[in-house]
């Protein structure tokens, strides 16, 4: 075995000893915020140096009215439609707002003219003046006063606790747990996806430069797949490794900085988790308390597993897959059955998981081997039963284990065909193959 | 005494023969050549020998033992397309080489820079693979081949790639290595380096095995010696049987020997013009090849 160690050393040091692999683990967490701090600049340019767009509106029952925003301006009119949308066609109007006499009880009808395809906020924010328009009409007919029901609405927000079997309550927040399923299951989605690429190019690299003749002249096939899938693995627990020691000195930073401005105690407090009464934050004050919350260790346990567990899973495949190809651009006929399952944890995370994380569906994408490691990570945020736990990952490592023994009969034949187009039906004979 | 024997060796890829009841027994301390065409079995073969690939029958056995896993750290190869890691320096890709063929990594390290000083490389230890020029990292891949210390060296195709100097080079090391007690399998298209080198030959032919020996043998037994006649001519009308090599104003002719004694071709050929030399023509081993595979092939 102290040749897969080798292997998984080789690979390792590769891929760490490189530039890029440096750049990459350092800039990739600034590139999430650079891209929405770009986006904001841009909205913000947008929106300052922006002409205000004219809207012509008609009303046929004089009834509604259209505030203006400092993006659109409104301007009521009695043109008739035709000159309305004569005007739009001219240029001389960004849209017009048609409303024709109606009943206000069921009003229908409306129709917007508008140059180029109006956007979303627009029409929400239309419809919405004149849903409010109709409302307060309403409540007038019935004898309300709308200001006295401004004045009833009440902001609330719950807060919710978790009592746990000890009696001991904790904090969450489900925004908080959504934020946190989201990130870590994106997190493996796309770590399974570059690495697992990087297994497959390494493949493909010994396979057409024919080290690989030399390679299995020293060690058996399996060993050297092995000991690449697990080296390259390493290498992006390394990378996320890096970036948990980057992102908790940045905050000790941040919050030390924050901590100079507010009493020493509170700061105290703050750092401590132990201490749960915290002092007023406004509206983040919950957050700040379920954050307190959480099991970091358990999530950052958790997330390692399924990124090994995952990775390792799909790593397999895309070793078969560059045993089978000769050029990059021919796995692309091979990459089907990879990206579908992982296209549907995905999406299943989005739809199902950090919806409703308790339900059926949840339950099975977080359980079956191919989606687990995606959709269990938007559960754990949440709050999963240990058992569950226990059981989807005993599931995942007999997945692995046979999905690398499975990949293993078809990178083992693979490695020494060159220039013979390897279709799936080839793939099938190989694997049923047992010498 | 032979460091390999091969008995009965049969593999088919599906329907098709790759070789075909090959049964070889290679000497120990010697070279041995393994020719054929381009798709004889060559490879296959070598494969086998590697354990890269199984046989479908036969028996191989290597130092008097069945053909086992361990004695790969006993064999070094240099398989006929070369390939290094592009983006590794030179030694690390050499101690890798040494080290999953089994050598400590204290042993790897003396040995890499032993071989890097013998083979002139070592200005170049720290250089990348890509960043070298075609004859240099060849070289390295002959060190990765040898660096373990085997007991038998199989190279495909040794000399391709390199320039004369450096091939020259490389037959000098493998004569060296091999009067250190290592027995070198070699196979090569180049028939000169063939007879340079080679103490046993084996022909393989479309899967099986045409004929195979020491070289001196297979050339006793194939020899089918003819006369080589150059005169100066005046007529041109020579027999049927008289095979004209070359042409110019000096005329080379050959003439097999059992048709006629020597005195009763010099006496012939003197008709026709004025004998410049005369002498008796061993066949090459590239002569005995090519009839034996287009005999094969006809046959």
């Amino acid at each position: 075995m102290d040749k897969v160690f080798l292997v998984i050393q080789r690979e390792y040091l590769a891929k760490v000893k490189k530039k890029s692999f440096l750049l990459a683990t350092l800039l990739t967490p600034l590139i999430f915020p650079t891209i929405m701090g770009v986006f904001l600049w841009i909205a913000i340019g947008d929106a300052s140096d922006l002409q205000v767009k004219m809207i012509e509106v008609v009303d046929e029952n004089d009834f509604f009215y259209v505030e203006s925003s400092d993006t659109y301006a409104f301007s009521i009119s009695k043109v008739t439609k035709e000159e309305g949308k004569e005007m739009v066609q001219q240029g001389e109007r960004h849209g017009f707002l048609y409303i024709p006499k109606m009943d206000l009880g069921s009003p229908s009808g409306i129709q917007y003219y508008g140059g180029s395809n109006p956007s979303m906020s627009l029409i929400t924010s239309l419809e919405g003046s004149i849903k409010r328009r109709i409302e307060e009409y309403k409540l007038m007919q019935q004898g309300i006063d709308p200001s006295i029901l401004a004045g009833v609405r009440t902001p609330v927000s719950i807060q919710t606790l978790i009592v746990q079997d000890s009696g001991q309550e904790t904090t969450t927040d489900a925004t908080l747990n959504y934020g946190l399923g989201f990130l870590t299951g994106i997190l493996i989605y796309i770590f399974i996806f570059v690495y697992g690429n990087q297994v497959m190019q390494g493949v493909i690299e010994e396979k057409s430069s024919r080290i690989i003749e030399i390679l299995v002249s020293s060690l058996k096939p399996f060993q050297l797949m092995l000991g690449k899938i697990i080296g390259i693995g390493a290498v992006g627990l390394t990378q996320f490794l890096i970036w948990i020691i980057l992102i908790s000195g940045l905050s000790v930073v941040v919050m030390g900085y924050f901590g100079m401005q507010m009493p020493q105690q509170t700061a105290m407090e703050l750092m401590n988790p132990d201490l749960t009464q915290i002092p007023d934050f406004g509206e983040f004050s919950p957050i700040l308390e379920a954050l307190q919350g959480v099991d970091f260790v358990q999530l950052v346990v958790v997330f390692m597993f399924y990124f090994l567990g995952g990775f390792m899973l799909y790593g397999a495949f895309f070793a078969a897959i560059g045993a089978a190809v000769d050029t990059p651009g021919d796995a692309q006929q091979f990459m089907f059955p990879v990206t579908i399952p992982l296209l549907i944890a995905y999406m299943g995370l989005f739809i199902f998981v950090l919806d409703d994380p308790d339900s059926n569906v949840s339950f099975w994408l977080s359980i079956i081997p191919f989606t687990s490691p995606i959709a269990m990570m938007g559960r754990v945020s949440f709050g999963v039963p240990i058992q569950e736990l226990l059981l989807s990952m005993s599931l995942l490592v007999a997945g692995f284990l046979s999905t690398t023994w499975l990949a293993g009969k078809i990178y083992r034949i693979g490695i020494l065909i060159h220039g013979s187009k390897v279709g799936y039906k080839t793939l099938w004979r190989w694997l049923r193959s047992s010498s | 005494m032979s460091i390999l024997s091969i008995l009965q060796l049969h593999k088919y890829y599906g329907e098709q023969a790759a070789l075909e009841d090959i049964s070889l027994d290679i000497p120990e301390g010697k070279i041995f050549g393994l020719l054929g065409p381009n798709g004889a079995g060559k490879t296959t073969l070598i494969r086998i020998v590697n354990q890269i690939i199984a046989q479908d029958s036969g028996e191989i056995r290597f130092d008097n033992e069945p053909l086992e896993r361990y004695h790969i750290s006993k064999i070094g190869y240099l398989p006929e397309e070369r390939g290094l890691y592009k983006k590794m320096t030179v030694y690390d890709q050499l101690i890798y080489f040494a080290r999953i063929k089994g050598i400590s990594s204290r042993e790897a390290r003396s040995k890499v820079n032993y071989w890097l000083d013998k083979l002139s490389v070592g200005a170049w230890r720290d250089k990348k693979i890509e960043e070298l020029s075609k004859g240099m990292a060849q070289k390295v891949q002959f060190i990765a081949t040898v660096i373990h210390g085997p007991k038998l060296l199989i190279l495909d195709e040794p000399f391709s790639g390199f320039d004369p100097v450096n091939a020259a080079l490389i037959r000098d090391e493998i004569l060296e290595i091999k009067e250190s007690g290592v027995t070198i399998m070699l196979s090569t298209h180049r028939m000169d380096s063939v007879e340079q080198l080679c103490d046993h030959v084996a022909l393989i032919n479309k899967s099986k095995l045409l004929l195979h020996g020491a070289i001196d043998a297979v050339k006793a037994t194939h020899d089918e010696r003819v006369f080589e006649v150059v005169l100066e001519a005046w007529s041109l009308d020579f027999p049927e049987s008289w095979r004209v090599v070359k042409s110019s104003n000096l005329v080379t002719i050959w003439v097999a020997q059992d048709r006629m004694s020597a005195n009763e071709v010099l006496s012939g050929v003197m008709k026709y013009g004025e004998v410049k030399s005369f002498g008796i023509l061993r066949p090459s081993i590239e002569e005995i090849f090519i009839k034996q595979v287009k005999a094969s092939d006809h046959g």
